[in-house]
């Protein structure tokens, strides 16, 4: 079950996400993450998605995306050469005696804290699923009270 | 109207509502003929029937709200089957939708899994457009059905219609021309197989590639078969032709697919009541398929050789290099391969014995020879189905009209009238159960208020006879839920809709029956009084492959 990054492009209307998304829920794929936005030309969405599934899923996958009429491109970055990046918003308990270590974590991951509150700091971290997961394992002893997670975007690489 | 009359729309089955009251009052206006039906289900299935008949995009108009839900199941039909139709639903005005209005629902939503795409339109100056891609969808690529959900304000405005080019869709390519090298790889395939079997579906009638394939399959003087949706793909009288494959597939259809050392599929999708299990079909061959849709290549059967394109393209193709390269099938060389096949078809033919009661397999063969082979058939779902996909064959394309893929009971009368709406000058006969009949009876109504002159022939078993073969094949015979032993007097029903109604219970009134009732002008409903526990033989049972039939 290799894990596959998608990037699409839409048009941009009413209803295409829900088509996306009733294709995998209907035909039983599954989704690990979804991020939609407008591209540079406002008639075309990207939707970047981060499946999983064996060769012979990922490839019906992208056949019945390309099926769908308001899908324009499907590209499966998956085995190219791609930057992938994620944000994520960790609320995290800021006792006193932990404060710096938190800010420490905070710098060696060059993220930034966004949020300050008498108990809580609010920290934004961007970079790969693992970036993401191992300054999670950091904060977590801390007391993380919540998260929200962008999902993966990703866009392949020029050519050197 | 401007449009629909550009798309060439001559006919649209439809019941009104509230918020179409306007275009229906349009729709009077011009010369495009309305066929008034009794359930929005029927129209559904009536424009199927009328697209499987002539070839072109069956047309429906229906009301918001349950006039919208009532043609689900017609969409879903013609979506599995991959039928043109173009479904038009009435909605609440723009300034009201999602306020849980009156007889607002979904539609767009809900048929979304259901159609090859469907828009809910929001501009009258945006119609005309819509209306033309809609069309073009409907009928370009993989056929299938379009809905255009229409609010009432949208179709009150007025807008002033150029006439449009054809659409252009950059998301919206579909691939017609298959690619040379696959093709010259299926050749070099063709030319080494020993016992090559060809496979032809619905995509072989939906292209009109039948010329084509017939030539294919006498150039490879290889044995032909056909799913359900591809009968008449090629012709059922034919030398080489071995019958339908699949759970109730004839004995050589399936011993071949099992034996076979090359699978040449086209225009199929490989569906499971074709395969049985996926790992032991067809497990000594290599396999080709062209179809025009990639989502059906190696979906099911991983494929050898696949060719994406158009079905006809690529059999001219598949033909013109066979000629260019002067392949020569020696027909001595396939001498073994035909002899297996004849001692499959000699030992396992179709069989059925005719007793005291009328057996179903002894009127589907009454009706063939009544009618020359020369009727539109289109059928209801469950062993009636079966028997006439067994025992009437199929010369001509287009001419056996089924809900396939959805196996909808309720199908075949509507489809009927339908076909007939089609094709005024011939004969259309629906063969029906007693149950699925009683599923979209109302519509004998239409027919014989439009004159339309559709028989039904009903295989009355008293049972949902093929619910019940399978309680009695793999659950001990226990019987629930499938006994209708209550049922109406279908003769008399026929006549309280006008339309003549006959009877028969005895193997000598059969022929009599059918010939009174083939040949009265109007439409006719024929019960036909059965076997009841009748089984559809060969069978597959689930789970097993399909060269493991039960016989008998
Ligand atoms: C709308 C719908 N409901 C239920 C079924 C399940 N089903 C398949 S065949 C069948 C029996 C059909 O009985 P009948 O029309 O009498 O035909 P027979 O098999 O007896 O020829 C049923 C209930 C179906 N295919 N479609």
């Amino acid at each position: 079950m290799q894990k596959h990054t998608i990037s699409l492009l839409v048009d941009n209307e009413p209803g295409v996400l829900s088509r996306v998304v009733g294709l995998f829920s209907g035909r039983g794929f599954n989704i690990e993450s979804l991020c939609v936005a407008e591209t540079l030309d406002p008639s075309v969405s990207r939707i970047t998605l981060v499946t999983r599934g064996d060769d012979v899923i990922a490839e019906q996958i992208k056949k019945q995306l390309n099926k769908l009429i308001n899908v324009i491109k499907v590209y499966d970055l998956t085995g190219t050469e791609y930057v992938e990046r994620e944000m994520a918003l960790i609320k995290v308990q800021a006792k006193a005696d932990y404060r710096a270590e938190i800010l420490r974590a905070v710098d060696i991951f060059r993220g930034n804290v966004v949020d300050v509150s008498p108990t809580h700091y609010t920290v934004e971290v961007t970079g790969t699923a693992d970036k993401l997961a191992a300054i999670l394992s950091l904060l977590r002893p801390m007391g993380v009270k919540e998260i929200a997670r962008t999902g993966a975007i990703a866009l392949g690489r020029e050519k050197k | 109207m401007a449009v629909l009359k550009e798309e060439g729309v001559d006919t649209i089955f439809g019941f009104p509502g509230g918020v179409v009251i306007d275009i229906f009052d349009e729709l009077g206006r011009t010369d495009i003929q309305h066929v008034l039906v009794r359930h929005e289900q029927g129209a559904a299935h009536a424009a199927d029937g009328y697209a499987r008949a002539k070839g072109s995009v069956g047309v429906c108009l229906v009301t918001t709200g349950p006039g919208a839900t009532n043609t689900v199941s017609g969409l879903a039909s013609a979506y599995m089957d991959s039928i043109p139709v173009v479904v038009l639903t009435g909605q609440v005005p723009t300034a009201l939708i999602g306020n849980d209005a009156f007889q607002e629902v979904d539609i767009v939503g809900i048929t979304r899994p259901c159609t090859k795409h469907n828009y809910l339109v929001k501009r009258t100056d945006d119609l005309a457009r819509v209306l033309k891609e809609a069309f073009h969808i409907a009928r370009s690529g993989r056929p299938g059905p379009v809905l255009v959900d229409l609010p009432k304000d949208v179709t009150q405005g007025k807008a002033r219609y150029k006439p449009l080019p054809e659409p252009r869709m950059p998301s919206y390519n579909p691939t017609y021309n298959p690619n040379i090298k696959q093709l010259r790889r299926a050749i070099d395939l063709i030319k080494e197989a020993e016992r090559p079997v060809v496979f032809s579906g619905g995509g072989v009638i939906l292209s009109e590639a039948s010329k084509e394939l017939t030539e294919f399959a006498r150039k490879l003087h290889a044995p032909v078969t056909a799913s359900l949706m591809g009968l008449g793909s090629f012709p059922g009288s034919d030398p080489l032709w071995l019958g339908m494959p699949g759970m109730h597939g004839t004995y050589r259809a399936n011993m071949a697919i099992g034996a076979c050392d090359l699978l040449i599929g086209i225009g199929v999708r490989f569906d499971d009541r074709v395969t049985g299990t996926v790992e032991t079909f067809a497990p000594n061959a290599k396999i080709i398929h062209i179809d025009i849709d990639p989502t059906s290549i190696s979906k099911n059967i991983p494929v050898t050789i696949p060719i994406v394109g158009d079905c006809k393209i690529a059999l001219k193709g598949l033909n013109r290099l066979l000629r260019e390269e002067s392949v020569k099938i020696d027909k001595k060389s396939r001498k073994l391969w035909f002899d297996q096949i004849e001692k499959w078809k000699s030992t396992q033919p179709l069989r059925y014995e005719q007793g005291d009661v009328i057996k179903p397999q002894y009127v589907i063969e009454k009706l063939y020879e009544l009618t020359k082979g020369k009727a539109i058939i289109t059928t209801e779902v469950g062993q009636n189905q079966m028997w006439a996909a067994q025992y009437y064959h199929f010369d001509r394309p287009n001419c056996f009209i089924t809900s396939g893929g959805l196996g909808c009971m309720g199908f075949g009368l509507p489809a009927a009238i339908g076909a007939q709406v089609a094709c005024p000058d011939k004969l259309v006969v629906d063969v029906a159960g007693d149950g699925s009949i009683q599923m979209n009876i109302q519509e004998l109504a239409t027919a014989v208020q439009y004159r339309l002159p559709v028989k039904v022939v009903i295989l009355n078993n008293r049972y949902l006879g093929m619910v019940r073969q399978w309680q009695e094949l793999f659950y001990e015979k226990r019987y629930t839920a499938t006994d209708l032993e209550q049922g109406p007097d279908f003769a008399k029903l026929a006549e309280a809709y006008g339309a003549v109604g006959l009877k028969a219970t005895k193997p000598q009134e059969v022929v009599s029956v059918l010939k009174q009732g083939l040949e009265s002008p109007g439409p006719a409903m024929m019960d036909f009084w059965v076997a009841r526990e009748e089984c559809v033989y060969p069978m597959v049972p689930a789970g097993a492959s399909i060269t493991e039939m039960l016989l008998a």
